[in-house]
């Protein structure tokens, strides 16, 4: 891959308010690319926030709509990956990841694994994506994940496996558990090893860019981060507060990693895809016997 | 699948709470929520009680104490010391506060009564007054009511509807009893009021726990195992919690169930009011 500086945009999106999102999204890439960023990164659902219900179709935009001009105009200046509601022509409404290089969509990822148990209920009101891909950027081989899509652990195990040097998590992470004996939200621990894993058995880079503010006394607790290839913390924003933080993803530590621990040189994609590929059909059998 | 970890100690674990992160959290939570309506100000019914003290104290943290009216609304029967205590922590956060004696509004209707009610309906009484003043200051002060009932009243029903239960916000509704004792002395709240005996001081000589006939540390290791945890009823029976506790404790948080919910409305469209209707609270703020 080439070096990538990264920029990290922990922002607090108003919920449903298209335009003052946008105007926050404008101003964090003004500041990133002040910063000399070459990529930003900002949260699942940035442009729209997040618990919408009936909100969705009011929010939702089909890709070429004109609104995210501003967007696609800043992406000449530098590669923007934000979240929204994309309404299809047939008015699905699916959480998306967008990548924007020069004014184009590079690639679209939609949330493959909608969230409907506790607190959640996205698949009343989203429908769920069916695909998990690396693409192609000026940069290398890239995938991006939304929020529920890295509790599965074999979405993270296809991207890179598809050839990802770099893993996007987009998330709005409600903060949750308080329990004594840490200083850490339980939420905030469990997605710090989520992050640490992927990056060291995948020997990638993990980007994990959650929001903050409230949403419906709601907390989300930003806590962004980076994870090298062996594991390491090279940047995290505070948490609950709005931040841009900044990060340089190389190359040679890359290298140096697969070198050392060769762990995707070995993996055997093929047993995966013929044991999947076994397990799924007697699944079916079974739903259907 | 064998014997699980005793439960009594996972329910331990699990009340034992953060207090620095918790205080955080909460503090964010009424600044934010309150300043998406424009307004930075709030209002706190204070009894002179630990639950009230912690939301007036997390008040004035989040806003700044001269933006926070603690409101005191004694009844002529009230214990002169929750006054006292209430007037305590006033002074030790330095909050203005007003004093609403409600003696003459609740006797004024109990006087148009044709019987004597029961202590049930005139606890009833003092508490739907007091929320009369409250919400009057509410708008008086320009800030919002700030909700002082804990997650173990609200599961047990054991608070007047529309009485305090009333607010805008609420930072102390998911923390069972016990937490908040554990957050009041993170807070300095002064040890008179974290050490006595909790009373909703709605007549003479009043105890929560007499009048419930549990004391709060079990109940709240039964809730928090029943409902943060899953665990079914039998599963804490097996482990030697007395039975007649686990059902009352059960009963209750049932039979409280409409409590917890807005009143509810007969369907009648393709769109009904949060059945079908369904908007977040934050709409447009």
């Amino acid at each position: 891959m080439r070096d990538i500086r990264l920029a990290l945009a922990q922002i607090r999106p108003a919920l449903g308010d298209l335009d003052h999102n946008l105007g926050l999204h404008l101003d964090y890439i003004e500041r990133a690319v002040t910063a000399g960023a070459d990529v930003v990164v900002f949260p699942e659902q940035s442009l729209t926030g997040y618990f919408l219900s009936d909100l969705v179709p009011d929010v939702a935009l089909p890709r070429d709509d004109p609104r995210l001009n501003p967007l696609r105009e800043a992406s000449q200046r530098i590669d923007v990956i934000f979240g929204f509601v994309e309404e299809t022509t047939d008015h699905r409404f699916l959480p998306a990841a967008g990548y924007l290089h020069k004014g184009e969509f590079v690639h679209v990822h939609h949330k493959v694994y909608l969230v409907t148990y506790g607190l959640f209920d996205e698949a009343r009101d989203l429908a769920g994506g069916g695909a998990v891909r690396a693409f192609d950027t000026r940069f290398g081989r890239t995938s991006m994940l939304i929020c529920e899509d890295l509790w599965h652990p074999t979405t993270a195990s296809i991207a890179a496996a598809d050839g990802a040097d770099v893993i996007y998590g987009l998330s709005s992470s409600p903060g949750r558990g308080v329990a004594g004996g840490t200083h850490e939200l339980g939420s905030a621990e469990t997605w710090r090893a989520i992050n640490r894993l992927y990056a060291s058995l995948h020997v990638c880079y993990v980007v994990h860019c959650n929001r903050v503010g409230f949403e419906d006394g709601v907390n989300f607790w930003g806590g962004s981060e980076v994870i090298g290839p062996d594991g390491e913390l090279l940047a995290r924003a505070p948490d609950f507060e709005e931040a841009l933080v900044l990060a340089t993803l190389a190359d040679a530590p890359l290298r140096r990693q697969r070198t050392r621990l060769p762990l995707r040189r070995d993996e055997d994609v093929s047993l995966n895809g013929r044991e999947f590929a076994r397990i799924a059909a007697q699944r079916h059998w079974q739903n259907d016997g | 699948m064998t014997a699980e970890v005793d439960l009594r100690e996972r329910a331990q674990r699990g009340l034992d709470l953060e207090p620095g992160l918790t205080c955080r959290v909460l503090e964010a939570f009424i600044r934010d929520e309150i300043e998406k309506f424009g307004i930075q100000r709030a209002v706190v019914a204070l009894s002179g009680g630990i639950d009230s003290a912690v939301s007036c104290a997390l008040a004035a943290r989040a806003f700044g104490p001269e933006r926070v009216l603690a409101v005191l609304m004694p009844y002529r029967t009230s214990n002169p010391a929750s006054r006292a205590d209430a007037e305590t922590l006033v002074a030790q956060l330095g909050i203005p506060s007003t004093l609403i004696d409600i003696s003459a509004a609740v006797d004024g209707l109990l006087g148009e009564l044709d019987e004597d009610p029961s202590p049930l309906r005139r606890g009833n009484i003092m508490a739907r007054a007091r929320m009369i003043a409250l919400y009057d200051q509410s708008e008086a002060f320009g800030g919002l009511v700030v909700g002082t009932s804990n997650k173990t009243e609200l599961l047990l029903g054991y608070g007047t509807q529309f009485g305090d239960m009333a607010s805008a916000v609420n930072p102390i509704g998911d923390l069972y009893k016990t937490q908040v004792r554990a957050l009041a002395t993170a807070l300095d709240v002064p040890a008179a009021i974290r050490d006595k005996a909790p009373s909703a001081d709605l007549w003479v000589g009043q105890s929560d726990e007499d009048e419930l006939g549990f004391d709060y540390e079990t109940a709240d290791q039964v809730l928090y195992l029943l409902i943060d945890e899953m665990y079914a009823t039998a599963d804490l029976i097996a482990d030697g919690f007395d039975a007649d506790l686990v059902h009352e404790l059960q009963r209750r948080v049932v039979r409280s169930q409409f409590k917890r919910r807005l009143p509810l409305i007969a369907k009648l469209s393709n769109r009904t009011i949060d059945r079908d209707f369904r908007y977040p609270r934050d709409w447009g703020r």
